[in-house]
């Protein structure tokens, strides 16, 4: 499969991307300048995480003006797989791909450490591979991640199963203690209603070897090969 | 002399000097001279009081290929054609005077002068001390610089990942703020901060040039002070966004052959930058400053000459690629203009349009006087390092848990996840061991090899003997590295003191130098590069006088790497090194001592020769797979070692007949060195004794891991979690 990996000036989880899903999963994986204005070839676009553009103004805000967006619009219009991880998250919610937005952390503090995601619909193509209602460990590292949609938004999220990872214990409860950033209802990863663009501010491409701690982060890569694998 | 005081003042020149600049001129300086003399003279960039001393440093090895003061940074080979970058800087005059951009761009001085070199920064650690946090100035610093330290670092998208921080009453108002940088590059590709070659163009890339940080090198890093809100504009603001821009279009650079060199402006701006890389290639440079882009209406050449505005580099282009340098600056939208060239003359020249404003010979601007002062035990340093420990009154057995609790919830014991939580430690995909841990281990991708790296540096220990602190400073770090499984190979270090020109802060410069050159001598442990921080004092008071080492170590084969946190049931737990019950006691200068006597007294001790085989004994160990946990028991002792093993592993410890003759509060909270608490399965307690036999180690039972509780003897019981909560919360309680 081929993936392209975007990069906006500030970028810079685009490595790690790079690093997961070619030097560990084996699969292709090219860098597309925020600068271009169309691109082809690809089976899945990343948004990976970062500062883009700074992250001035607010988070995403800017990026989702960068020309090479517009191509990632058509492509998610046309049945593309799009994930975007962190940054990408935000900026995927800015672009309107994505319903709602990541406000900043309820404890006003950046945030890096290990969490636990529950996998709420295990139907998705990012998450086809893991069980029903397992427990996935990963990485947060983010200011603004906690997610925040209105009411009927909110409600559209949970009656479609577009709601894909909750923060959660380690034995899959679902608690105010263990909500990093106070997201709401622990939400950490959501798809659009079509099911081919998901966000979410956890990093599966930091848990992708058991020396780095994890290798939950795999699951979703390889939902991911799995479903283009079917449909290709 | 026609200059007045004050001008002088400005400067930070003496009158001494001034006389020594027109001698050697024969003339008197204009005033864009004078700047350009008073940084590259200031103690900050000059090292007036301390070059010197710095000498006894030991510097060779067979791994060095770079040397303090050679370039930017200091570089070790680590084979696999690859190398080391590293170097360590204060900030913390900035810091004291505006916390978070102080902080902020202490990281993105410190990561540009890894970048230039050609590296890429791969970690980012940072050393910390502050006043107590129960005072609301000391608060509201220390939020800011670990806010600062977070902005940029987390912005940059390189890991922080490890660094220590520590309070005392002699910080309030000026903290110390160290950041360190690690690069790694390719050996071949390995960049140098010179200007050579007639005809090639000088680049300058990246921010325009503001009023900011004027006076920084000179007037901030390099002079006591006591109004610091005035001095606030000499604090430059930090654009990290910018900065990481910056890196990315370097790193190009430095693959291609279209540059001579590469250098950052830093600490006095254009000068330094153009002075020094100048003065590396051996010839001279003529630039002009109405090529310099400006943010600022109206400056003069001497502001845009001492400048520190930040994320600016110096580009040394070879005359006929500047079309494409710049392009490949365009792309990352950077701006780059060619401010001047390279002369064969020897001579700095500087013009504003067609006139002259300075023209000095480079090797005069870069040889300021060095004092040597004579240097001699302060009277006070006696009485505080008497200290007879039957002055105070044992624990009673029934104290040692409450004390424990103490102890662990004390903001210099308590973990410090409150600090790193705010620092992505993981970007980069290579951190295996995260902080809170003796030392954070890398991995280096594509070899199966790792690094280890820790900072270390007790000012109590210093203040009370500066030669043992600064041998304590060095052995620590190397216990740290080697607990993590981790060879050390190179130091680079921060030197945070008051006025040198005080007799008895200049002893404890010296003595702390010839301590720490001692023990890298012991240790075999070189020293690649450095930075001095002088002047550290408010209102006459100084801080402890507090060496900063930071240690890089290399591990073979990554998947051997230890961690300090008890593992297994059953598992037998040893205290590996200098005896339970030290005969002449180790409270002296102890965490125990202060906060529960309220004392910073006495002295500590160390045999250097056992402190070598124990790491000898311990790497080893770690090597043959023989041990499941290894941790340094350093502040609060070995109680507080144990303690740290078990919570960190989540899992118990129960005490196995240590004989613990002596004072219980020496046995329990006294700080000997020399000592590591492993774990490992009854099956290798054999071969370890046979190691420590063979290597001359004490080895002593110290119990079993296991259960929910943590007892030692009759001393100590307390459930885990209790335990836990006192280590984890300490920070932040103190905080609220």
């Amino acid at each position: 499969m081929r993936f392209g990996i975007v990069v906006f000036p500030g970028t810079w989880s685009d490595q790690d991307c790079h690093y997961a899903l070619h030097d560990v999963l084996g699969q292709e994986a090219n860098h597309i300048w925020h600068k271009e204005t169309q691109f082809s070839g690809y089976d899945c676009i990343v948004l990976p995480g970062g500062f883009s553009y700074g992250d001035y103004l607010r988070v995403g805000a800017i990026a989702r003006f960068s020309p090479v967006m517009a191509a990632v619009e058509r492509f998610a219009h046309d049945g593309g797989l799009v994930i975007g991880i962190c940054n990408g998250f935000q900026i995927l919610c800015e672009a309107g791909l994505l319903p709602g937005a990541l406000l900043p952390s309820s404890h006003l503090q950046y945030r890096c450490q290990w969490v636990n995601l529950r996998v709420e619909n295990h139907y998705s193509s990012f998450s086809s591979e893991c069980e029903k209602g397992q427990v996935l460990r990963m990485p947060i590292s983010h200011y603004e991640g906690n997610y925040y949609a209105d009411d009927t938004a909110l409600a559209g999220l949970q009656a479609n199963g577009q709601v894909v990872f909750r923060y959660s214990t380690p034995s899959g409860e679902i608690t105010q203690q263990v909500n990093p950033n106070g997201s709401l209802h622990n939400i950490a990863g959501i798809l659009n209603r079509e099911g081919n663009v998901l966000g979410m501010m956890p990093h599966p491409e930091r848990a992708c070897e058991l020396l780095l701690g994890s290798v939950d982060g795999n699951l979703i890569w390889e939902s991911m090969i799995d479903y283009l694998e079917r449909s290709s | 002399m026609t200059i007045s005081r004050e001008a002088l003042d400005k400067v930070a020149l003496s009158e001494r000097e001034y006389s020594l600049i027109v001698q050697r001129l024969g003339r008197e300086p204009t005033e864009v001279e004078l700047g350009m003399f008073g940084s590259l003279w200031s103690e900050h960039c000059g090292y007036k009081h301390s070059k010197a001393l710095l000498k006894i440093l030991p510097s060779r090895g067979k791994h060095v290929l770079v040397g303090p003061g050679e370039e930017n940074a200091g570089a070790i080979d680590i084979g696999d054609g690859q190398v080391l970058v590293m170097k360590m800087e204060s900030h913390n005059h900035p810091s004291a005077v505006e916390p978070y951009q102080g902080a902020a761009t202490g990281v993105g001085g410190i990561v540009r002068d890894i970048f230039t070199m050609g590296a890429r920064p791969i970690a980012l650690l940072n050393s910390l001390r502050f006043g107590p946090l129960t005072e609301s100035r000391n608060r509201y610093l220390f939020n800011g610089v670990v806010g600062g330290i977070g902005g940029y670092g987390n912005c940059l998208g390189i890991p922080n990942v490890g660094g220590e921080a520590f309070f005392a009453n002699c910080f309030s108002g000026n903290p110390v703020v160290n950041a360190l940088c690690l690069g790694i590059a390719e050996k071949a590709k390995v960049v140098r901060a010179k200007a050579s070659g007639k005809g090639n163009l000088l680049m300058l890339v990246g921010a325009e040039t503001g009023r900011d940080g004027i006076y920084g090198a000179s007037g901030l890093a390099s002079r006591t002070f006591e109004e610091e809100q005035e001095l606030r504009p000499t604090v430059q603001v930090g654009n990290p966004f910018l900065e990481k821009l910056l890196v990315e279009a370097c790193l190009e650079l430095a693959q291609t052959d279209w540059i001579v060199g590469m250098q950052d402006l830093g600490a006095a701006g254009l000068t330094s930058a153009v002075v020094e890389s100048v003065a590396r290639g051996g010839g001279g440079v003529e630039i002009d400053v109405d090529k310099v882009p400006r943010r600022d209406e109206n400056m003069t050449p001497y502001e845009v000459m001492l400048s520190e505005s930040q994320e600016r580099m110096l580009v040394i282009v070879r005359k006929g690629n500047e079309n494409r340098v710049k392009a490949l600056f365009d792309h990352w939208e950077l701006g780059s203009h060619i401010i001047g060239e390279v002369t064969d003359s020897s001579i700095a020249v500087i013009k504003e349009g067609k006139e002259v404003v300075a023209e000095v010979p480079v090797d005069l601007l870069l040889s300021p006087p060095l004092y040597r002062r004579r240097s001699k035990k302060p009277a006070w340093l006696t009485e505080v390092q008497s200290f007879d420990i039957a002055t105070i009154p044992d624990l009673k057995s029934r104290q040692c848990n409450s004390t424990l609790l103490r102890l662990l919830a004390s903001p210099n014991i308590a973990s410090k996840e409150w600090i790193y939580r705010q620092y992505d430690h993981q970007v980069m995909n290579n951190s295996v061991v995260l902080p809170g841990s003796d030392a954070a281990v890398l991995r280096i991708k594509g070899t199966g090899k790792g690094i280890s790296l820790a900072t270390d540096g007790n000012g109590r220990y210093c203040y009370l003997d500066p030669f043992l602190g600064g041998v304590i400073a060095v052995v620590e770090a190397a216990r740290n590295l080697v607990c993590s499984g981790a060879e050390p190979l190179a130091i680079t270090d921060c030197l945070n003191f008051g006025n040198p020109e005080k007799d008895d802060v200049y002893y404890q410069l010296a003595e702390s130098i010839k301590g720490m050159a001692r023990a890298c001598r012991e240790l075999k442990i070189p020293v690649i590069s450095g930075n001095v921080s002088l002047y550290n004092e408010t209102k006459g008071q100084a801080i402890y006088p507090t060496p900063v080492v930071g240690m890089v170590g290399i591990m073979n084969d990554i998947n051997g790497y230890c961690t300090m946190s008890f593992k297994d049931e059953r598992d037998l737990v040893f205290l590996l090194g200098a005896a339970l019950s030290p005969s002449e006691g180790s409270l002296g200068g102890s965490e125990y001592l202060e906060v529960v006597h309220h004392l910073v007294k006495g002295k500590p001790t160390i045999d250097l020769a056992l402190e070598r085989r124990v790491q000898r004994c311990c790497l080893e160990a770690i090597r043959h797979g023989l041990i499941k946990s290894a941790h340094d028991c350093s502040d609060g002792g070995l109680a507080v070692a144990i303690a740290e093993s078990c919570i960190v592993g989540d899992i118990g410890f129960k005490g196995a007949g240590c004989r613990m003759g002596g004072r219980l509060d020496d046995s329990l909270f006294g700080e000997l060195q020399s000592r590591i608490v492993v774990s490992l399965p009854l099956g290798s307690a054999a071969k370890l004794e046979k190691i420590a036999a063979r290597l001359e180690v004490p080895l002593a039972l110290l119990g079993k891991v296991g259960g929910r509780r943590l007892s030692i003897e009759n001393y100590i019981d307390l459930p885990l979690a209790k335990r836990a909560r006192a280590w984890g919360n300490g920070l932040e309680r103190s905080l609220s």
